[in-house]
């Protein structure tokens, strides 16, 4: 084989060469793949504010500005970058809730999630898992299991949101999915946790978003299911 | 000053990557050791701590990278880590050649192995998914070598007694390494419980 | 210097005779962590291949470039390379099986079998023999993880491809997409094909035998 008996120089410049069009190569790829990644990602949550606030028909995202939440605005009604909840509002303009996203640890890796939160009930009305790895067959029911999901369809609160084993008789239970306690807790207490954030926010900031005005910028709700 | 130091969830990082998600048994990695060197309770030990070293330097590197490179080049992320990874396993093989040659010889062609053993790889991974910090980091990756090495040492020694079972002719070998390794992994399983005793 | 074979033998090799997983045991860690389905197998297969095939190639058209003593991180570097090609591609085409198979995409770096194949064949070969010598590597992969990821999700989910197989009153082994399912199905793959080839041998034995061409023992 006519494998070369080579230098410390020539060794250095292959490495280096090689590293170089390595470099090239995945900056490339991740410069033309980077736009279509994004919108992925923004289509997604679109998608899944709109399921989780159901007959919301524009969104408005809001961002936290020195502890108070506004209205964000882009030119082109792109999600933003940073942490943001998002208000949903019907044809007439009313608010339908809040979709919020939150992440946590599961059993295996970070679930993230996004629930629909109604203030005025003071209310969950409907939940979504974006991402998580949890084992399939168990944990993973949390995104499967409908029985499951429906628990977070009208679910309260107030005082705050408890784990049970037995069939649901409170408004704020859930009911643990059988095999997978871990993953249902966890859901639990990234909602909860969540919940403590935000919303203390959302009072005042219902009075002042309660209805979109027209000139402000609103996403069209893209689509029909 | 250091920084306040939370040890329940340092424990709990430590027991979770060592026996509730064990690298080899619920994660597969790791897997080529596994098969290759557990034969004996010995050398499966040594590999084991091997590993506990290479895991804990890649986790120092993965945190300084994380730390100063990659926020600034997300997209060079796997190709920084394996090179530092490749590099990092081939000064473990000259320091280990230099000071025991005994050690060196028990392990053979597994050392190089190391690199593409995805555990490595894998515990940069995670350790960059999960948002670990230094410290954690640390404890994460020698959390994960101890499980390595468990599974390594559990399964050596059932091969040691296999040794003089009555097996079926088609089942000697890797088959009958798996059906255990199976078994050991159902085992391991039980472990999740410890997740509910603690949140 | 390398003894050409016929580039068809090289092909077909790595589909059953010395495949990568039921015979050499390599490339194990995805074989099993992502087989709990068999859409899964598919698109891990599918990745291998990609990345297998670009660098056997790549390797093969540099590899009198490759100082010896450099070759295997140089190798390294280029796997690494077509993985994050690959990485971001299904993130931008595919995010659905993207999301699905996690964390194992950016694993098929340390893939044993692709470095393996880089070092044993394609750094020695020419690119005709190198590129038959992946494609059929990769088939045997991809192969032999839809076999497991296909018994595993029949019967760990009662499906295939997502369709249900037995209605409602099956009840799933849930146990079978779970890890020691993936290496219980395994082993018990190896063990049938283990057995199968003792038989076969021993038939053929019997058959030189009867035919009466004894030979010394």
């Amino acid at each position: 084989m006519a494998s070369p008996e080579a230098g410390p120089l020539r060794m250095m410049v292959t490495l280096g060469i090689a590293g170089l069009c390595s470099g090239i190569a995945v900056v490339g790829i991740f410069l033309v793949t980077k736009p279509r990644i994004e919108r992925n990602r923004a289509e997604a949550l679109e998608a899944a504010i709109f399921r989780v606030l159901e007959g919301a028909k524009t969104r408005v995202a809001l961002v936290l500005r020195e502890g108070e939440l506004v209205r964000y605005e882009a030119e082109d009604g792109a999600i933003p970058k940073e942490e943001a909840i998002y208000a949903g509002y019907d044809e007439s303009g009313a608010l339908v809730g809040h979709a919020i996203p939150a992440e946590g640890a599961g059993f295996q890796d970070t679930i993230k999630l996004l629930y629909g939160y109604r203030a005025a009930s003071a209310r969950v009305v409907g939940i979504e898992v974006l991402e998580s790895r949890e084992t399939p067959g168990l944990g993973d029911k949390i995104i499967k299991d409908d029985h499951f999901v429906a628990n977070f369809r009208d679910l309260a609160v107030e005082p705050e949101i408890v784990l049970t084993k037995t069939a649901r008789s409170r408004e704020n239970e859930v009911e643990a999915i059988s095999g997978a306690t871990i993953s249902s807790r966890a859901v639990v207490r990234i909602i909860n946790e969540s919940n403590a954030r935000w919303l203390a926010r959302l009072g005042g900031d219902q009075a002042r978003h309660g209805t979109a005005d027209a000139d402000e910028r609103v996403l069209a709700r893209g689509g029909v299911e | 000053m250091l920084p306040e130091i939370d040890f329940a969830g340092l424990l709990w990082i430590f027991v979770a990557a060592s026996v509730v998600n064990n690298f080899t048994l619920s994660y597969f990695l790791g897997l080529c050791p596994f098969l290759g060197v557990s034969g004996r309770i010995e050398t499966a030990l040594r590999m084991g701590m091997a590993n506990i070293f290479v895991l804990l330097v890649t986790s120092l590197c993965a945190s300084l990278l994380n730390t100063f490179v990659l926020p600034h080049a997300p997209y060079l992320r796997l190709l920084a880590f394996i090179v530092v990874i490749a590099s990092t396993v081939q000064f473990v093989e000259m320091a280990i050649k230099k000071l025991s040659p005994a050690l060196f010889r028990a392990l053979g062609i597994f050392l190089p192995l190391i690199t593409t053993n995805c555990a490595i790889l894998g515990l940069a991974l995670f350790q960059t998914n999960k948002q670990y910090g230094f410290i954690e980091g640390i404890v994460f990756a020698l959390g994960a070598g101890c499980g390595l090495t468990l599974a390594l040492v559990l399964m050596a020694g059932i091969r040691e007694e296999n040794e003089l079972a009555t097996i079926p002719e088609a089942l000697k070998g890797a088959a009958m390494s798996f059906l255990v390794a199976g078994i050991l992994s159902m085992a391991f399983m039980g472990f999740a419980g410890l997740f509910s005793a603690t949140s | 210097m390398a003894s050409e074979q016929p580039t068809y033998e090289e092909l077909i090799k790595g589909l059953w005779r010395e495949n990568p997983v039921f015979i050499q045991l390599l490339g194990l860690c995805p074989a099993l962590a992502v087989t709990n389905s068999a859409i899964n197998a598919l698109a891990m297969g599918a990745a291998t291949t990609f990345v297998l095939v670009g660098s056997s190639l790549l390797v093969s058209s540099l590899r009198s470039l490759i100082p010896k003593q450099v070759r295997i991180t140089t190798f390294i570097i280029v796997i690494a390379t077509f993985v994050t090609v690959a990485d971001f591609t299904l993130q931008a085409l595919a995010p659905v099986v993207h999301k699905e198979l996690g964390a194992f995409i950016a694993l098929i770096v340390v893939n044993c079998l692709i470095l393996g194949r880089q070092e044993a064949f394609a750094s020695r070969h020419s690119q005709r023999p190198a590129l038959a010598d992946a494609l059929g590597m990769s088939l045997g992969f991809s192969f032999a993880l839809f076999l497991l990821g296909a018994i595993r999700e029949i019967l760990g989910s009662g499906s295939l491809f997502g369709v249900s197989l037995f209605g409602p009153d099956f009840e799933p082994w849930v146990i079978m997409i779970l890890p020691p399912g993936g290496f219980i199905t395994l082993g018990l793959l190896l063990g049938v094909f283990a057995w199968f080839k003792e038989h076969r041998e021993r038939a053929s034995q019997q058959a030189a035998l009867d035919t009466g061409e004894r030979r010394a023992a």
